[in-house]
């Protein structure tokens, strides 16, 4: 028995691959194999040799089968590894392209200033770019001989012949939905209202388009104290700075009265932009408290209600976060700006995760 | 507006520095935006004294000069004609910046000679255009700043200029008597008040003046006289100084006087040359065609209504507005007619803007002048031109009478602090309002006639305010709307809005912000470019018409990218546009386009042109993500900008269009300068019915633990049968037991003949309640194949 032991481990030992590992098997272990055999001839033998060959029989058997089991691992094993030898790949080379989008920085802006204004519970809302100059002007205390109309450099819509309407306008600034809001919505009311605006203008520092966020909030007891808090709780957020100071200079702007322009301390040194700091003022926004003639041109009670508004251009305040130069190229498409300012899809600016990155 | 420190100081009498005035007008809203100060660029240079001067050895025009200066003796060689020995002169060393020539002097040879430095004239350093020679200062001791020694003996040189801006509802400070008024209310000074006597006229006025009945909403009051006599010619230097220093040109006593005080007192006058009117003076409407040279060496023509003052001769000035040439004053004016008048200022405002002529007069009358101050003024200038030009004043001869501006407003207290937010108390509210010259009564508050702006008690809170500072405000909490948590406050559309661009985002596409505008060829290629969406006032024809469509503004901007080397493209663009020229004829779209290939040629060789099912994809995705159905029709038939056989609208029945994806035309590509293939999808976010939500909850979820069993089919069809008709048949022979139905193979030609394909489809069979038999199979698959027959007429492939 140890001679047919050391035989076929051995064989197993030399095997050369898995077929040959299968003809050992069925020689040693297969039913008609030599072990088979000897296990046959048990029943030839006194009940005293059985009990001592039996058990033997079976234990090579096993070790038999063992042996196979671990060599085919290992020829596996061989076999994989030959294969992995040849399977080389360069990967140093490039991936399949895979385009990247972004999102334009007054898509993102507007976001931004969305979630910090909803924080305050200030909803959205939205008016038509094309409006009456009824909305656009007299509703907003700016009636037809005012020079404010002259100097807003306003585009006018085309009148067919005949039509003797005062001819609509390209909205000048977010400002009439306002009204449009509080016919709608009635009072208290908090709203800010983003869009484009127009104006005939187009230089260094103008184009002919750009973007606004109007806020207007109107209650019984809102003041201009108010409207500074709200101010500063929002340069604060967006700019995502611990502290601001911001200055309130009278103005005159035919909704407000009191009107303020605010300007913002920050300082400027090598062509970048700080919040915050330093001893530069830069004006960012337009306010005050809302004309009583503009709440009643709303059709809501100037001598119950009373509130504040404010305006700001997106595109400035986007240009100021993020150090974009030039307001021109915001509408310009170039893929290289559009890239290097745009931001990732999933970029959403939310209070509790962040703005920016 | 302009104005000199010293000027200033004529009505306010102030210690306060230049630093404390500027910050204190920005404060108050009259915002300054520059202070100029000619000591600034005058503080280097230092008195000299020349001790010897000999002419030039090698020219005969320059001499070398020995100048004692606080650093010693100098050589300067000087070319000035007054250049001798014994004079004082002001000495720009070698290193110092000369304003007046844009240099930095050095140290020179001129013709041999060292010369250190120079000697300046008065232009060089831009103190008049005086240059026939170098300054020569009558007193000085050499070394003493050139700047203190004309602080003392020439003031008006080294005069502060403030520039600040005016809004719209202050034309008091477009007086500096008026913006003297509003420093002393802050507290930074007194105001000083002249007193004068009205001078007494010594014969009665020959040139009488009358106002048409129908003019005199127009023009309510007139004021005027002669005085006979004037010598006009050049005004003193201290007159000539002040207006220069504001940026206007000095032109004679007579001119100069009016044009002080327009600013001085906001009060524009006019002067006549009383020997080239003829007859009496009349206030009237134009009837139209009259044609006035203007003193702006202007022709204009009336329109009928304008205003306009004229003589027996005819118009002879533009009312308010501008005087006309022929009896415009000069040099040798002895006669002289003053005019002092009050015009309205809407009908200023209109005339100005129809003739569009901009003078100090008109900027000034359409803003508003102080119709109190008619009379005054012409008292006031009378008397300036008898002191500066001599002569007899006549009688005053006056027509109408000032306009009644008297009004007066609730000042509550309690209300401006409940507005501004502020703690002022009642005394200094009133206190403020009586400085600014409302006169209170009781709590009415008597509006001074200077401020046509105050018209109601908002503005009374305005002022107090501005007055109080606003620099002071303290901010104070916007109380919460609602205790807890704040709820969302986007609309869906809003929403959805979002989530199309951050899907166009993440299926790769750059959003771009255009304009809203566009140029006619392209608006009308995309079924725009009509009258009703033009401006009236474009400012370019790139930009004359509002867009049809996104998808003109996107070609563009991909062809603007193709020309920079750009080629493959994908852009988005959200936003509006328009079918109309009312408010409200705007609808949002969401467009994307893609250009060219799918990416740069790689290594694996998996780059390749885009095709429409580029866009089919993109439009499906971001359909998906805002919630549109994901059972629609893809129906044909979209506009004329898409490939007629390769678009398809994706649509909710044939009338409701959620989108667009295909192709766009050749013709339009072309015409558009884009190269390489082009596709692109819209969608009418508006026109997708918002879900009916009933809740977060989703719906059980229902997981069979029977295994599906897909099965293989291939129909033979004619060629112009569309997929998704097979796959809804396939689909409706057992619609509990199929799942699902996917095309995986199209076949067209080849061994099928002309106009005959094969669409393969596999089908995917969910059992519910008992596991698949083959027989189960046979009957389902026997139903699919009979149902795709009835629909396409396609037989199963053998």
């Amino acid at each position: 028995m140890d001679d047919l032991k050391s035989k076929y481990l051995s064989q197993i030992a030399n095997a050369a691959d898995e077929n040959a590992l299968e003809t050992i098997r069925v020689a040693a272990v297969g039913k008609k194999g030599e072990v088979a055999l000897k296990m046959r001839e048990l029943g030839k033998m006194t009940p005293e040799q059985r009990q001592e060959a039996g058990p033997a029989l079976n234990a090579l058997k096993n070790e038999i089968n063992s042996a196979i089991m671990a060599k085919k691992a290992g020829l596996a094993d061989a076999a994989l590894d030959e294969r992995l030898r040849t399977e080389w790949l360069d990967v140093t080379l490039p991936t399949r392209a895979r385009r990247t989008g972004t999102l334009h920085p007054v898509s993102q802006a507007q976001e931004e200033l969305t979630a910090i204004f909803a924080e305050l519970g200030f909803s959205v809302a939205e008016g038509p770019r094309i409006d009456t100059d009824w909305y656009n002007f007299d509703a907003l205390n700016i009636p037809g001989h005012h020079p404010a109309r002259a100097e807003m450099d306003t585009f006018y819509m085309h009148r067919a012949e005949g039509d003797d309407r005062p001819p609509h306008v390209l909205r000048t600034h977010t400002s009439p939905v306002q009204i449009r809001s509080m016919e709608k919505m009635g009072a208290p009311l908090r709203i800010i209202c983003p869009g484009g605006v127009y104006r005939a203008d187009y230089d260094q520092t103008h184009t002919p388009m750009f973007h606004q966020v109007e806020g207007l909030a109107l209650d019984t007891d809102i003041s201009m104290a108010n409207l500074k808090w709200t101010l500063e709780e929002f340069v604060k957020a967006f700019f995502e700075v611990d502290n601001v100071e911001l200055r309130f200079r009278a103005s005159h702007f035919p909704f407000t009265e009191p009107s303020a322009e605010v300007d913002i301390r920050c300082s400027w040194k090598d062509g970048t932009l700080k919040i915050g700091e330093g001893d530069d003022w830069m004006e960012i926004l337009g306010s005050g408290m809302v004309h009583p003639k503009v709440i009643a041109a709303g059709g809501i009670d100037p001598d119950v209600y009373q509130g504040f508004a404010f305006g700001i251009g997106i595109d400035r305040l986007a240009m100021l976060k993020y150090g974009i130069p030039d307001l021109r190229a915001f509408f310009d498409s170039d893929l290289r700006w559009l890239r290097h300012y745009g931001f990732q899809c999933l970029d959403m600016p939310s209070l509790h995760g962040g703005l920016s990155r | 507006m302009k104005f000199t420190l010293s000027w200033l100081k004529d009505h306010l009498d102030t210690d306060a520095s230049v630093d404390e005035i500027a910050e204190t007008l920005t404060d108050l809203g009259l915002e300054v935006e520059e202070i100029s100060n000619p000591a600034d660029r005058l503080k280097d240079f230092t008195l000299g004294y020349v001790k010897h001067a000999e002419k030039h050895p090698d020219a005969d025009k320059l001499r070398i000069c020995k100048v004692d200066t606080d650093e010693g003796e100098m050589q300067i060689i000087c070319g000035a004609p007054n250049a001798r020995e014994g004079i004082t002169v002001v000495v720009c060393k070698p290193g110092m910046y000369i304003p007046g020539l844009d240099i930095t002097i050095g140290v020179g040879k001129i013709r041999g000679v060292e010369s250190y430095g120079m000697m300046a004239s008065e232009r060089e350093l831009e103190l008049s255009e005086e240059h026939d020679g170098i300054i020569e200062l009558p007193s000085g001791a050499v070394g003493d700043k050139f700047v203190d020694w004309l602080a003392e003996n020439d003031p008006s040189k080294v005069d502060t200029v403030i520039e600040i801006a005016i809004t719209p509802n202050r034309p008091d400070a477009l007086g500096i008597y008026g913006i003297a008024r509003d420093l002393a209310a802050r507290g930074l000074g007194t105001l000083k008040v002249k007193d004068y006597a009205p001078v007494d006229g010594s014969f009665s006025c020959p040139i009488n003046v009358s106002i048409d009945e129908d003019t005199l909403d127009g023009c309510p009051h007139f004021t005027g006289r002669l005085i006979k006599g004037v010598t006009n010619g050049p005004s003193p230097q201290w007159l000539q100084d002040r207006l220069t220093a504001i940026g206007l040109r000095p032109i004679s006593k007579l001119v100069d006087i009016t044009n002080f005080f327009t600013y001085d007192q906001n009060r524009p006058l006019h002067v006549f040359d009383a020997d080239k009117v003829v007859g009496d003076l009349r206030v009237h409407r134009a009837t139209g065609g009259e044609v006035l040279m203007a003193l702006d060496d202007k022709e204009y023509t009336l329109v009928a209504g304008q205003m306009v003052i004229s003589d027996d001769n005819g118009a002879e000035s533009i009312a308010g507005i501008m005087g006309g040439l022929a009896t415009g004053v000069t040099e040798n004016t002895v006669d002289v007619f003053l005019e002092s008048a009050f015009w309205d200022h809407i009908q200023i405002a209109l005339a100005g803007r129809a003739l569009k002529v901009n003078s100090d007069a008109r900027y000034r009358f359409e803003r508003g002048v102080d119709p109190e101050f008619t009379l005054e003024g012409l008292e006031l200038a009378t008397l300036m031109i008898l002191d500066l030009c001599g002569g007899e004043a006549s009688d005053v001869v006056v027509a109408g009478q000032a306009p009644n501006h008297a009004r007066a407003y609730k000042l509550d207290a309690a209300r401006v602090q409940s507005l501004v937010g502020m703690d002022i108390p009642e005394a200094e509210q009133r206190q403020t309002l009586t400085h600014l010259g409302f006169r209170l009564e009781g709590n009415q508050a008597h509006v001074p006639s200077w401020r046509p702006d105050v018209q109601g008690s908002a503005d009374l809170v305005e002022e107090v305010a501005r007055i109080a500072s606003l620099t002071k405000l303290v901010g104070k909490p916007l109380p919460r709307i609602t205790d807890g948590i704040p709820k969302p406050v986007m609309t869906p559309q809003q929403r959805r809005q979002q989530m199309a661009r951050r899907t166009c985002a993440a299926l790769g596409y750059n959003e771009v912000v255009s304009y809203t505008f566009i140029d006619q060829p392209s608006a009308a290629m995309f079924g725009g470019g009509t009258d009703t969406t033009m401006l009236a006032n474009p400012i370019s024809s790139e930009m004359s018409h509002l867009r049809p469509a996104l998808l003109p503004g996107l070609l563009q901007a991909a062809a603007r990218n193709q020309a920079r080397g750009y080629m493959d493209l994908a852009l988005f663009e959200v936003g509006p546009a328009f079918h109309g020229g009312e408010p409200g004829e705007q609808h949002n779209l969401i467009t994307g386009l893609l250009v060219g290939r799918n990416g740069p040629k790689d290594v694996h060789g998996e780059s390749r042109s885009i095709d429409v099912f580029d866009a089919k994809a993109d439009i499906e995705a971001v359909l998906a993500a805002i919630g549109a159905p994901a059972k629609v029709q893809v129906l044909r038939g979209a506009q004329a900008w898409w490939h007629p056989g390769r678009h398809g609208k994706i649509c909710l029945g044939p009338k409701k269009v959620m989108g667009v994806f295909g192709e766009l035309h050749p013709k339009v590509l072309s015409e558009m300068g884009i190269k390489g293939d082009a596709v692109a999808f819209t969608i009418w976010p508006d026109e997708i019915p918002m879900p009916r939500k009933s809740g977060a909850s989703r719906g059980a979820l229902n997981q069979s633990d029977l295994q599906a069993v897909e099965r293989d089919f291939a129909f033979v069809v004619d060629d112009s049968v569309e997929a998704l008709t097979l796959v809804n048949a396939a689909g409706g022979a057992d619609k509990a037991l199929i799942k699902e139905v996917r095309v995986f193979d199209e076949f067209i030609g080849g061994s099928l003949g002309e106009g005959k394909k094969s669409l393969a489809i596999t089908v995917r069979l969910q059992p519910t309640d008992k596991t698949l038999k083959e027989k189960d199979i046979e009957a389902v698959s026997e139903k699919i194949v009979a149902k795709v027959t009835k629909a396409t007429g396609g037989t199963l492939r053998g």
